[in-house]
C-alpha cells in the first residue's frame, strides 16, 4: 500500500515537474532544451526507485541539499521535531518553499517570474515553519491582556449604562462580633460596583479605629461619622436608632451637597451586582424588591413541630417591596407578613429567636439625593424636607414618610418582580467578647485543646479536669465564628490533641484511683 | 477601484464606505434564462442539502432575481443575462461537492442559451453572468493544482464570474470578476446572539483542522502548512483558544474573542469571515494574495488584520503589538450594520445585503463597452478548447 502510495507520488511528482516546467520553459536559458528535461526525469527515476526502496521520499532529500537557497530566519531545521511520524516525514519537513519543479531556476526564476505576473504564491507542499522556541511569551502575554482590558472597558461604555450616576450608600454600623463578617461582604460587594461610589458609613458610639481600618482597606471614597449614642440591646430600639443613623447620613447628603443616587445597604444585607445598575435608572424615587431571611435560630423539639406546621399552611412569599397591576404602575405594597413568627421574635440582640423585619425596610428604596437637598432646580413638590420631620422627633419608619404623595415611588426591578438583595439579621450576644481587630495578641497563655466533637462535654470527675472544662465551656457560649476557627487550627494536630485528651482522661482516672 | 471610507469622528460611528448602501434597483436591468428544470429544479430535488451548504449562494441568487424589481422579462433591453444552472449540487455522501460533471453541465447550458436566444453569440458571453460558489470557481476542481491545469472554462472567459474564490494573479480568477461571501444561514447565526455587553475575553479563536491526514497525510499540502505552522506555535499558549473541536456553542464562543483566525484551507476562502464579521471579532486573515469579497466596496485593510504566511510564527507578536486604538477602530467598523448585512444572504432579500452588493458590483461594469458586440466574422470562443473530457454531452 506505502509502496504503491509512494509510486503514485512518484508519479505525481513527475507529471506536475512537466506541467509546471511548461510555462517556464520559457525563461530557462536557450542551453536548457529536451536534453536537461530528459536528464532531470531519469534522475526522478532513479530518485523514485531508491525511495522504494529507502521507504521515504529520497527525491526531496536530494534537491534539498543540492539547491536549497539561503533560510530566512523563521525556518530552520527544528522543525522537524514535533511532526515525527516515520524518519520520512524528518527529511520532508525540512524543505520549505522548494517548488516541485527544478530547483535549480530558484534565483534566475525570481525576476523572470515577475514579468510572466504568475502569483508569488506556489502551489504544492510547503515547510511548516515554527518558531525556535514555540512557547508563549510573558510580555506578549501581558500585553494581550492589557489590550483585552481595554477592549472590555469600552464595551462597557458602549453597552453598559450611558452617563452612571455616582451612588452614595448609606450604611449604618457598629462594633460587635458579626461587624467584620458583615461589613466585609458589604465591603466586596461594594468595590465590585463599576461606578463612582460615596460610601457612609454612621457609627454608633462613636468612629473606632476598628471600623476605620475596615474601610481603610477598601480604597473606596468613605465618609465615616459616629454617632453619638450607644446601640440599645432590644431589636425594636435598635431599629429605631438605625434610622436615626440614617437620617443623620442624608444630612450628611444635605450639607454637602453630594450628588448622585442614594441607597440604603445595611452591612448584613446581600446585593447582587444587578441592583447597582438597575438603580440607575431611577428618577426620583425607587422601591425594589428585598426577599426576607427569617431564620428561625433555635433547634429545640418545640419549634421543629411549629416549622412543621407553618410547612403545611402556605408560608406567603418572604419578599417586601412595590406591587404593581397588570400595566406596571405601583398600586400597593407587598410587606413581610410577621403573624407567624409573633411568638417566637427575638426581643433583644442575641437571643435566638427570629428577628423580623419592619414593615419596609429602609434598604428597599432608592432616592434621588436631590430630593434631600435644601435647594434644588427641578425638586418635586411631593417630598417634605428633611428638617422638618426629623426635627419633630417622630420616628421616621421608612424613606415613605419623606413623601407627601407615596404614588410617585418608581417600580424598580420589572416592577419589583426580580428580587436583586436580601435582608437578613444575625448577631452573636450582645456579651460575646471576640479578639480587637481580630487579633489575637498577646499570645495565649493557658492552650486548652480544641473540642473536636459536636457532642456535649462529659462533665468532669477531678479538679484539676474540672477547671480545664469549665474554661470550656465558657468558651462555648462564644459566637460558633470562634468555634470554627479553632478547629480548623484543631484539625491540623488533631492526633496529638486527641492523645492529649485521652491522656488526660486516663491521668485523671489514674489519680483518682 | 477603491472607495473611501468616511469616519465620522463620532466614538459610535464607523461608515464602511457608502457605496454599500448603494441601491441597484433602477441601475441595472437583468433577464434571466428560462432553462429546462434538469439544470436547477431537479437537481435541488435530488439533493436539498444544496440549501443549506456553504455554497448555496448559486441557489439563493436565482431565487432572489426572480422576484427582484430589477428583473426584466424584455430581454433587449437588459444589461445583464443570468443563466440559473447549479453547478455546485452533485454532493457526496459527506456533503462535498463533485466537481467532474460541472464543466460538461456548464457547457451544455451555454449550447443551450446559445442556440435558442441570439444574446450569446452577439457578445460571447460579455454580458452574461454565473454563479460559480465552488473552490477555486469556473476552475471547476477541488484541487489546487489540478483547478490551475483546467483554467477557467474556455467558453466562460468573456462572461462576468461571481465566485467566492479569489487569489491575487491566480488562473481562476479573471479580471472584472465579482468576489462574494460564501453563503452562511442568516437565521441560525442571529439566533445564537448574545448581549453585547458581554465582556469580550478571550484573544484569539479558532476551530477547525491543522493537519487533514485524510487528504495530505504527509503534511505541507493543506492549506500551504500555514495552519499546521498555527498549531504547532501556539498550541500551549494561554492566549490562543484553538481546537479541532465541534464545540455547540461555537457562534457564542465568537461573540466573546476579539481576533478570529481565517486560515486558508484548501481554498484560500471560508465562512469563517463572515462568521467573523457577523458576531464582531476581528478577522486575522492567513491567506497570500487573497482577494476578499466585495473588495472595491469593503475597506478590508482597516477591517481584518493581514499575516502573511511566512509570520504565522510570529502571530502572538503581530497580534499584540496592535495599538489599542486601531483595535477599537476595526470594532466600531464591524459593529456597522451595514457591514454585517452585506455578508449575509437572507431570505426574504433586505437591501444592503449580499445579493444587492452583487448587483451594484454589475452596475459598477455597466455600461457595457462597445467593443463587447462582436462584429460580424469576429470570434473569441474556441468551443472545442479544453480537455476531452468535458466535450461530452450533458
Amino acid at each position: 500500500m506505502k509502496l504503491s502510495a509512494v509510486q503514485q507520488n512518484c508519479n505525481n511528482r513527475r507529471s506536475n515537474s512537466f506541467r509546471t516546467t511548461g510555462p517556464l520553459d520559457s525563461t530557462v536559458d536557450g542551453t536548457f532544451k529536451s536534453p536537461a528535461a530528459l536528464f532531470w526525469l531519469l534522475l526522478h527515476g532513479i530518485c523514485c526507485l531508491i525511495s522504494l526502496v529507502l521507504g521515504f521520499r529520497f527525491s526531496r532529500i536530494i534537491f534539498f541539499l543540492l539547491f536549497s537557497s539561503t533560510t530566512t530566519t523563521t525556518t530552520n531545521l527544528y522543525t522537524a521535531a514535533p511532526l515525527l511520524k516515520t524518519t520520512a516525514d524528518v527529511f520532508e519537513t525540512l524543505t520549505f518553499r522548494t517548488p516541485p519543479s527544478s530547483p535549480a531556476l530558484s534565483d534566475p526564476d525570481a525576476p523572470s517570474n515577475n514579468t510572466i505576473a504568475s502569483s508569488r504564491v506556489v502551489v504544492g507542499r510547503h515547510g511548516i515553519l515554527v518558531r525556535p522556541w514555540p512557547h508563549p511569551n510573558a510580555t506578549e502575554v501581558m500585553k494581550a491582556h492589557r489590550i483585552i482590558e481595554r477592549v472590555q472597558r469600552e464595551q462597557q461604555l458602549q453597552y453598559g449604562i450611558k452617563n452612571p450616576r455616582t451612588l452614595i450608600v448609606v450604611t449604618p454600623t457598629y462594633v460587635r462580633t458579626f461587624q467584620t463578617l458583615h461589613l466585609t461582604g458589604l465591603m466586596h460587594s461594594l468595590m465590585l460596583v463599576p461606578y463612582d461610589l460615596i460610601w457612609i458609613v454612621v457609627e454608633a458610639g462613636g468612629t473606632s479605629n476598628e471600623t476605620a481600618s475596615l474601610l481603610a482597606k477598601t480604597g473606596l471614597r468613605t465618609i465615616h461619622i459616629g454617632f453619638d449614642e450607644r446601640v440599645p440591646i432590644a431589636w425594636e430600639d435598635r431599629h429605631q436608632m438605625e434610622s436615626r443613623m440614617r437620617i443623620r447620613a442624608l444630612r450628611i447628603v444635605r450639607e454637602q451637597k453630594l450628588d448622585g443616587i442614594v441607597m440604603f445597604a445595611d452591612d448584613s444585607n446581600m446585593h447582587s451586582m444587578e441592583l447597582f445598575d438597575e438603580i440607575q435608572s431611577v428618577k426620583w424615587i425607587g422601591a425594589v424588591s428585598v426577599g426576607i431571611l427569617v431564620h428561625s435560630g433555635n433547634s429545640d423539639e418545640t419549634s421543629a413541630l411549629s416549622q412543621k406546621q407553618e410547612d403545611e399552611e402556605n408560608l406567603p412569599v418572604p419578599v417586601q417591596g412595590p406591587a404593581c397591576n397588570s400595566s406596571g404602575h405601583l398600586i400597593g405594597w407587598h410587606t413581610f407578613n410577621s403573624l407567624p413568627y409573633v411568638e417566637k421574635s427575638a426581643t433583644y440582640i442575641g437571643d435566638r429567636l427570629t428577628v423580623l423585619p419592619r414593615k419596609l425596610e429602609w434598604a428597599g428604596f432608592v432616592l434621588n439625593s436631590k430630593l434631600i437637598w435644601k435647594e434644588a432646580d427641578d425638586k418635586p413638590e411631593w417630598v417634605k424636607d428633611l428638617d422638618m420631620l426629623a426635627g419633630n422627633g417622630e420616628e421616621l419608619e421608612s424613606p415613605l414618610s419623606l413623601l407627601k404623595d407615596a404614588s410617585f415611588v418608581e417600580p424598580l426591578g420589572s416592577c419589583g418582580r426580580k428580587v436583586m438583595l436580601w435582608w437578613l439579621r444575625v448577631e452573636a450576644r450582645a456579651d460575646s467578647k471576640f479578639p480587637p481587630g481580630w487579633v489575637i495578641d498577646p499570645p495565649l497563655e493557658i492552650t486548652v485543646p480544641a473540642k473536636r466533637t459536636p457532642w456535649p462535654d462529659v462533665p468532669p470527675e477531678l479538679p484539676s479536669n474540672e477547671k480545664v472544662d469549665g474554661i470550656q465551656e465558657h468558651r462555648e457560649k462564644r459566637a460558633a465564628k470562634t468555634r470554627i476557627s479553632r478547629s480548623r487550627n484543631g484539625s491540623r494536630s488533631k492526633r496529638k490533641r486527641e492523645s492529649r485528651t485521652v491522656e488526660a482522661q486516663v491521668s485523671g482516672r489514674h489519680a483518682e484511683e | 477601484m477603491r472607495s473611501v471610507i468616511v469616519l465620522w469622528g463620532l466614538p459610535n460611528a464607523g461608515s464602511a464606505g457608502d457605496v454599500l448602501e448603494d441601491d441597484p434597483v433602477g441601475r441595472l436591468k437583468v433577464f434571466v434564462y428560462e432553462l429546462p428544470s434538469k439544470y436547477n429544479k431537479k437537481i435541488l430535488q435530488k439533493d436539498p442539502r444544496c440549501l443549506t451548504h456553504m455554497f448555496a449562494a448559486e441557489i439563493f441568487m436565482h431565487r432572489f432575481l426572480l422576484s427582484s424589481p430589477v428583473r426584466t422579462l424584455n430581454p433587449e433591453e437588459a444589461d445583464w443575462f443570468y443563466t440559473p444552472v447549479y453547478t455546485t449540487c452533485d454532493l457526496t455522501p459527506n456533503g462535498l461537492p463533485l466537481p467532474f460533471k460541472s464543466p460538461r453541465m456548464m457547457r451544455s447550458a451555454i449550447q443551450l442559451i446559445s442556440s435558442n436566444w441570439p444574446y450569446w453569440n452577439r457578445t460571447e458571453g460579455a454580458n452574461h453572468f454565473f454563479v460559480v460558489p465552488h473552490d477555486f470557481g469556473a476552475c471547476f476542481h477541488y484541487q489546487e493544482e489540478k483547478a490551475i491545469e483546467r483554467g477557467i472554462l474556455p467558453l466562460l472567459q468573456r462572461a462576468t464570474l461571481v465566485q467566492t474564490f479569489g487569489q491575487r494573479n491566480h488562473v481562476c480568477l479573471n479580471e472584472g470578476s465579482i468576489t462574494i461571501p460564501p453563503y452562511a444561514p442568516p437565521q441560525k447565526m442571529q439566533a445564537h446572539l448574545i448581549s453585547p455587553d458581554t465582556p469580550r475575553s478571550i484573544f484569539v479563536y479558532f476551530r477547525g483542522l491543522f493537519y487533514d491526514v485524510g487528504n495530505d497525510p504527509e503534511g505541507g499540502y493543506y492549506a500551504r502548512g500555514a495552519r499546521a505552522s498555527v498549531w504547532e506555535n501556539f498550541k500551549d499558549n494561554p492566549l490562543f483558544d484553538i481546537s479541532t473541536e465541534h464545540p455547540t456553542t461555537y457562534y457564542e464562543d465568537m461573540q466573546r474573542v476579539v481576533f478570529c483566525l481565517c486560515p486558508l484551507g484548501w481554498a484560500p476562502w471560508s465562512p469563517r469571515l463572515v462568521e467573523g464579521v457577523i458576531f464582531g471579532c476581528i478577522p486575522v486573515i492567513i491567506a497570500d494574495d487573497i482577494v476578499l469579497p466585495f473588495a472595491d466596496a469593503i475597506p478590508w485593510e482597516e477591517i481584518g488584520v493581514f499575516v502573511a504566511e511566512k509570520d504565522v510564527p510570529n502571530l502572538d507578536t503581530i497580534l499584540t503589538s496592535i495599538p489599542p486604538e486601531v483595535i477599537l477602530r476595526k470594532q466600531r467598523l464591524l459593529a456597522n450594520p451595514s457591514m454585517k448585512q452585506a455578508m449575509l444572504f437572507p431570505q426574504p432579500a433586505q437591501p444592503g445585503d449580499a445579493f444587492h452588493q452583487i448587483l451594484n458590483g454589475l452596475a459598477r461594469k455597466l455600461p457595457h463597452h462597445k467593443s463587447i458586440f462582436l462584429r460580424p466574422g469576429e470570434k473569441f470562443l474556441n468551443w472545442t478548447a479544453g480537455p476531452v473530457g468535458d466535450l461530452k454531452p450533458w
